[in-house]
Formats: C-alpha cells, structure tokens, sequence
C-alpha cells in the first residue's frame, strides 16, 4: 500500500464557492480516482474550504520545463504596454 | 417509566458512538497512509458529535443533573451498555474498515428511519447524523471492495475480518422490551425492523468485494446488559483516565 506504484499522486482542486474558480491546493496518494476523490474531501474540505472537488493523476499534467523559464517568461519582462494602466477613466465611472 | 426506557435506549445509541469513536480514534498517528490518517478520525470526530447530541439529551430527559460528560465519563463498565461490535480492537485495516462498514450501514438505515421520530430533538440529532452516515457507509464500503477483491493478503485479511466480527452482527438488531416501548412511542426506530435493509446492502457490496455474508443468527450479546468483553476494561482505563484523575475537569 506504501508504493507509489499502487497509490500513485493526485492533484487536487477545490472551488471555495459557487462561481468562482476550482484552484489547486495540494495533491495525494490514492489507488483509484473514486478512492482520491474520497481521500482529498478528507484531507482537503475540513475546514468547509469548498463545495466542489476535482481530482487529476499528476502524471496527466503538462508541465513547462525549468530550464525553459528564461525563453518563456522572459520576453514579457518589458511589455509593459500590455497592462491595462495607459487609459484615463472617467471619474464617473467609479471603481473598474 | 417510559421517560426512563427512552434514556436508557439514547444511552445505549450513544455508547455506541463513543466507543467506537474511541476505537477509531487509536488509529490517529498509525494509520496505513496519510490520507487515512485524516479520514478515520473524521469519521470519528463524527462519531463523538453523534453521542455528545445523544448523551446531552438523553441527561436533559432524565432530569436529574447529569450532563454529557458525567454519563460519558464517570460510570463503571458494567454501566456502558454499547454493541459487543463497537468495543472489538481495532485489529489491522480491514478489521477496522469492515467493523465501519457493518455499523454505519446499520446507522444510516437507523438515522434514516428516526427523521421522522415524534420526538424534534432525535428527529435533529438524525438530520446531521443521516449525511455524516452516508458518507461513511461510503469510505468504509470502497475500502472494503478494494480489499476484499484486492491482492492475495488484502482479501485473506479481509475474509479473517469478516470471520471474526460475524458473531457480533446478530446484536445490531436486538430489540428488548425498553427498544420497544421507544418504538412503541415512535421515539427511536425498532432495530430488528432494519435487519432485512441492512442485509441487502451488505449483500450489494459483498458481491463487488468477492465476499459471502455467513449465517451469523447464533451472535454473541449482552452489550446491551453491560455485560462485555475483555477489551472495554482497557479501553476505558484511557477513555476515562482525565476524568479519573481529575474529578470535573474541562478545557
């Protein structure tokens, strides 16, 4: 039971509340998905932290690679003309 | 007197789960996995707010100034009149879960039928108790497919489980005179009118876990009596030892 070749990893996602979005918080070892998504209510919903649960096979999940990070994230460094900040809003428009 | 039968009856319902809550609550810090490291004392964590509802009312019945911590603490083993089944060791993972399976199944029919108790306050306390029930008929049931149907060691111990607890199955649905006039009063739900539920559902999970449900009509009693197994004296020793130590203490 203790390999993790029986009880492989899972990622778990909980949405906190109706309309907003599930959000990653935390992963575990469970044999089969109905077993992890009993474990992650268990582990992961206590404190009445969600009313929604997903559980993922880590394995399923794409990942970029570390060493890529430079050609990925870099090149977004000095754009900042992307962020939305150059536009005058109109007083009356109040808080967007 | 009928007051006095509708106690006695919610004394033996919440010894029930105090005990068994105990028993669950051993397995905290050694548990197989992590994850059940969490889920066995949720369930009992459960298990104890089920007795407290039950020992809280059944004081305020009786009227006679006991709260939930002098009938939970302060008796002497022949005074706790909980199921034979409940007091059992823990013994490994499939003895535990197995013992779950077959109580919880047995409460959640239980809780189902006392929602609509003449009495509000069993009706609430079996409003909360049903959903928790549910979910523990859940866990325990897939674990016990996934064991019973799982490697060679994981089905024997399971099949050394079920032969061990088969004796202490007929109890669950005793039903004596005090049980009765509860029933009578539509107070509390008669056990023995549970068994042919109980019976199939077992039989529902058995089919999925390669087990076989033995005959298991000459049981083992008298949990109901206070009359128990070597086990509880143990079991108590630590159960009581705050209380013991000292005399109404709270935190």
């Amino acid at each position: 039971m203790n390999t993790t070749a029986q009880t492989p990893l899972w990622e778990v996602f909980i949405r906190p509340r109706n309309g907003l979005a599930h959000r990653h918080c935390g992963s575990l070892h469970a044999a089969d998905a109905t077993l992890a998504l009993q474990a992650a209510r268990d582990v992961y919903t206590r404190r009445e932290e969600g009313n929604s649960i997903w559980v993922i096979p880590s394995s399923q999940i794409v990942a970029s690679d570390p060493q890529d990070k430079e050609a990925l994230f870099d090149p977004a460094g000095d754009k900042i003309y992307r962020h939305p900040t150059f536009y005058d809003i109109p007083d009356d428009v109040g808080h967007m | 007197m009928a007051n006095e039968a509708l106690v006695t009856q919610l004394i033996r319902l919440a010894d029930d789960h105090l005990i068994l809550g105990h028993r669950l609550s051993e397995w905290c810090g050694h548990a197989p996995m992590l994850e059940e490291d969490l889920a066995m004392p949720n369930i009992a964590l459960d298990l104890l707010g089920q007795a407290r509802a039950l020992y809280t009312y059944a004081g305020a019945v009786e009227n006679k100034g006991r709260d939930e911590d002098a009938i939970a603490y302060n008796r002497i083993e022949r005074e706790y009149t909980n199921l034979l089944l409940c007091e059992r060791a823990n013994g490994d993972f499939a003895h535990t879960m197995l013992r779950q399976l077959f109580f919880s199944l047995f409460m959640h029919n239980f809780w189902q039928a006392a929602l609509s108790s003449s009495d509000e306050t069993v009706a609430a306390i079996a409003g909360k108790a049903v959903k928790e029930s549910d979910y523990h008929v859940r866990h325990t049931a897939q674990w016990v497919i996934r064991l019973g149907d799982g490697t060679e060691e994981s089905a024997e111990r399971t099949a050394q489980a079920l032969r061990q607890l088969t004796p202490y199955l007929k109890e669950l649905f005793e039903a004596d005179d005090i049980a009765l006039l509860c029933t009578d009063e539509k107070w509390l739900p008669n056990p023995a009118v549970l068994e042919a539920a109980w019976k199939d559902e077992v039989t529902q999970i058995f089919n999925q876990a390669k087990l076989l449900l033995p005959d298991y009509e000459l049981g083992q009693s008298g949990g109901r009596q206070g009359r128990h197994t070597e086990s509880m004296g143990y079991l108590l020793t630590e159960l009581q030892f705050m209380q013991r130590s000292y005399p109404n203490m709270q935190w």
